[in-house]
């Protein structure tokens, strides 16, 4: 175990927990001290054991009964696992990173409020089209006055969405739903997902509309670049397709995202963009209580 | 004689061909005409079913409540159908206030290899005591194995049949006579068919269904729906009843029917015009027909060249987005309309 960095479980071995499990292990703030799963055969738990990481087929118990190991839990399961884990995690008094569209703590996009989500003990990342399209949406917030309504569209390859991800796509929808309009202030929201099974796979793409009073596209125009160049501080395959225009009365502006290709291929930009804004989160925790520990050993 | 069932979305395919702008009056009108007529289902809503109105898809004059209501207090007989597709619509927001508003059948539906997103809600319909089929949408980019363990999937969900769309009008009659005839010998449960008219086989299509062992088949009133149009109902309950198949449906209220819906539904019957032919060839869900003449004459370009590279991209259903970056690319290239 290395001193300076913040010790991380992950539950849920599909495709978004073992795609976390390798970002931690490249992180400089983070290791990985427990991966849990449920069947020690699934191809996550095989690639982490031969990760070298320890696993566990125990599901929430195994965290429980070693709640020493680790400081910071991502939670790479379901909506419905999630709201029954933060009632056992919750008086644990540590950090949890729920990547499920359940609703439990604060929204988080990085690119928005990393600040005030560390003082949070249950961060939640909303969606991959939320991390997609929420800047976007805040942006058009922040230009205009009176937003009436914004929609947002992700497509995403069928090979990127895991079981989980599919039985929760009432809570994809309405988790996302829920932060555009948070996060943007409009009126009214509305999302939607497509998979697309196309081989090759497609990279997933995300478009925002927005009915709004006055549009101000050139503003819009002046301003996207910065808000692209934040996110991608974190996602760095996060790239403008159609910049904000006008079209049939309706603002559109249009993005695409390409992973990392860590666990699954470079398609599965959804994987991605929720995991590294993920791994912001966790990393800012990491700088912050490892300070606190180097602190409290002076002190000693 | 062996029984075939007609459901009947005139009121929500059609709904497509007027940019989901069906009001009240004329979903009152047609749904009274259907059921005076004997169809069993009457199918209404925005053309992309519940929870669809949205700038991705159009926006619905009615919203789903009112059109639902509506629907329910001139139907006596036919029950009451409703299409639903998960990515769209949820429990909470939309099927819930649909259970209460009296819709008898939900026809819950995905593209045709993503039936596992419709697990949660066969099962809560099924769960509520409504009828519940599983809907595999543009079923010709799937082979006829995979549809049938999609099929069998929504099966083990609860749905009580399975029906298959040609939602881009793709098909030729051999094409369904052979996923047909393979779904019936797979699966328990009935199969029904849903054509579009792209390339001028939609009564053929159903005939070739109706002969491989469906049990349902998809018709609207002359034809009314996206793009091309659908099976036209009035002929289809003819050449079916010609053919030895009942329908239980009335010759004569059926044509009534028909003469309502061309009166007080549509300004123009559909037809095959040269931009549906493009987009059968090319596989295009119906749906994306008024957004790409639109968006291809904004910018320049030729619609067919939209469509052909539509195609290409393999777009499914929902993916109205996209036609905006292909028209962006095609003027960007320069390939102007010709």
């Amino acid at each position: 175990m290395n001193a300076n960095k913040l010790k991380v479980a992950i539950i849920g071995s599909g495709n978004i927990g073992t795609d976390l499990l390798i970002k931690t292990l490249r992180s400089t703030f983070l290791e990985c001290a427990l991966f849990i799963g449920r069947n020690l055969g699934s191809p996550g738990m095989t690639k982490a054991g031969s990760l070298g990481v320890r696993t566990s087929d125990l599901g929430i118990e195994a965290i429980l009964r070693d709640p020493g190991c680790w400081d910071l839990v991502f939670d790479a399961t379901s909506a419905r696992d999630h709201r029954y884990h933060w009632s056992l995690l919750e008086n644990l008094k540590k950090i949890v990173i729920d990547m499920t569209p359940a609703r439990v703590g604060e929204m988080c996009i990085p690119a928005i409020n990393l600040d005030t989500c560390r003082q949070s003990k249950n961060v939640n990342m909303v969606t991959c089209g939320g991390q997609a399209s929420i800047p976007l949406a805040h942006l058009i917030g922040k230009v205009h006055e009176e937003v009436e309504y914004i929609e947002v569209v992700s497509s995403i390859a069928s090979r990127s969405a895991g079981p989980a991800t599919r039985i929760s796509i009432d809570e994809y929808v309405e988790t996302t739903e829920e932060g555009i309009k948070l996060f943007s202030g409009c009126a009214r929201s509305k999302a939607i997902l497509i998979l697309n099974p196309a081989q090759p796979c497609i990279n997933m793409q995300t478009t925002v509309f927005a009915k709004v009073k006055d549009p101000d596209v050139d503003k819009l125009r002046s301003l996207i670049g910065e808000t692209v160049k934040r996110i991608q501080i974190y996602v760095p395959g996060y790239q403008l397709l159609v910049p904000p225009t006008l079209e049939n009365n309706r603002i559109v502006i249009m993005v695409k995202v390409e992973g990392l290709g860590d666990y699954l291929p470079r398609y599965a930009g959804n994987l991605d963009i929720i995991n590294c804004a993920a791994i912001a989160i966790a990393e800012q925790y990491a700088k912050e209580h490892l300070t606190q520990l180097h602190a409290e050993t002076r002190l000693k | 004689m062996p029984n075939i069932l007609i459901s009947d979305p005139t009121l929500r395919d059609g709904n497509h061909a007027v940019r989901h702008q069906l009001n009240k009056s004329q979903i009152a009108g047609y749904a009274k005409a259907a059921d005076a007529a004997g169809i069993p289902i009457v199918e209404v809503g925005h053309g992309n079913g519940l929870g669809a109105s949205s700038l991705q898809v159009g926006e619905g004059l009615l919203d789903d409540r009112t059109i639902l209501k509506v629907a329910r207090e001139n139907l006596t007989h036919s029950k009451l159908g409703l299409h639903v597709m998960p990515g769209f619509a949820t429990i909470n927001k939309d099927i819930k206030a649909a259970i209460e508003i009296g819709v008898d059948v939900f026809r819950v539906a995905s593209h045709c290899t993503e039936a596992d997103i419709t697990q949660r809600h066969i099962g809560y319909i099924r769960e509520k005591g409504r009828e519940v089929y599983g809907v595999l949408m543009m079923s010709h980019m799937a082979s006829k194995e995979i549809l049938a363990e999609e099929a069998m999937k929504m099966e083990s969900y609860g749905a009580e049949g399975i029906v298959i769309m040609d939602s881009a009008g793709a098909y030729l009659p051999d094409d369904v006579t052979e996923r047909i005839a393979h779904l019936v010998s797979a699966l328990t449960i009935p199969i029904g068919f849903h054509a579009h008219n792209n390339l001028g086989m939609a009564i053929a299509n159903s005939i070739a269904a109706a002969r491989a062992g469906t049990s349902i088949l998809d018709g609207t009133a002359r034809g009314f729906g996206a793009g091309a149009g659908n099976t036209q109902l009035e002929v289809l309950v003819a050449v079916l009843e010609k053919m030895g198949f009942s329908t239980g449906i009335d010759l004569y209220k059926i044509l009534d029917a028909a003469e309502v819906a061309e009166k007080e539904l549509m300004k123009t019957i559909p037809s095959i015009k040269s931009i549906s032919v493009v987009s059968g060839l090319a596989g295009v869900f119906s749906g994306f027909a008024k957004h790409v003449e639109r968006i291809a004459g904004e910018y320049g370009v030729d619609p067919r060249d939209v469509f052909f590279e539509l195609g290409r991209r393999k777009v499914v259903a929902g993916q109205e987005d996209l036609i905006i970056e292909v028209a962006m690319e095609l003027a960007a290239s320069g390939k102007r309309r010709s």
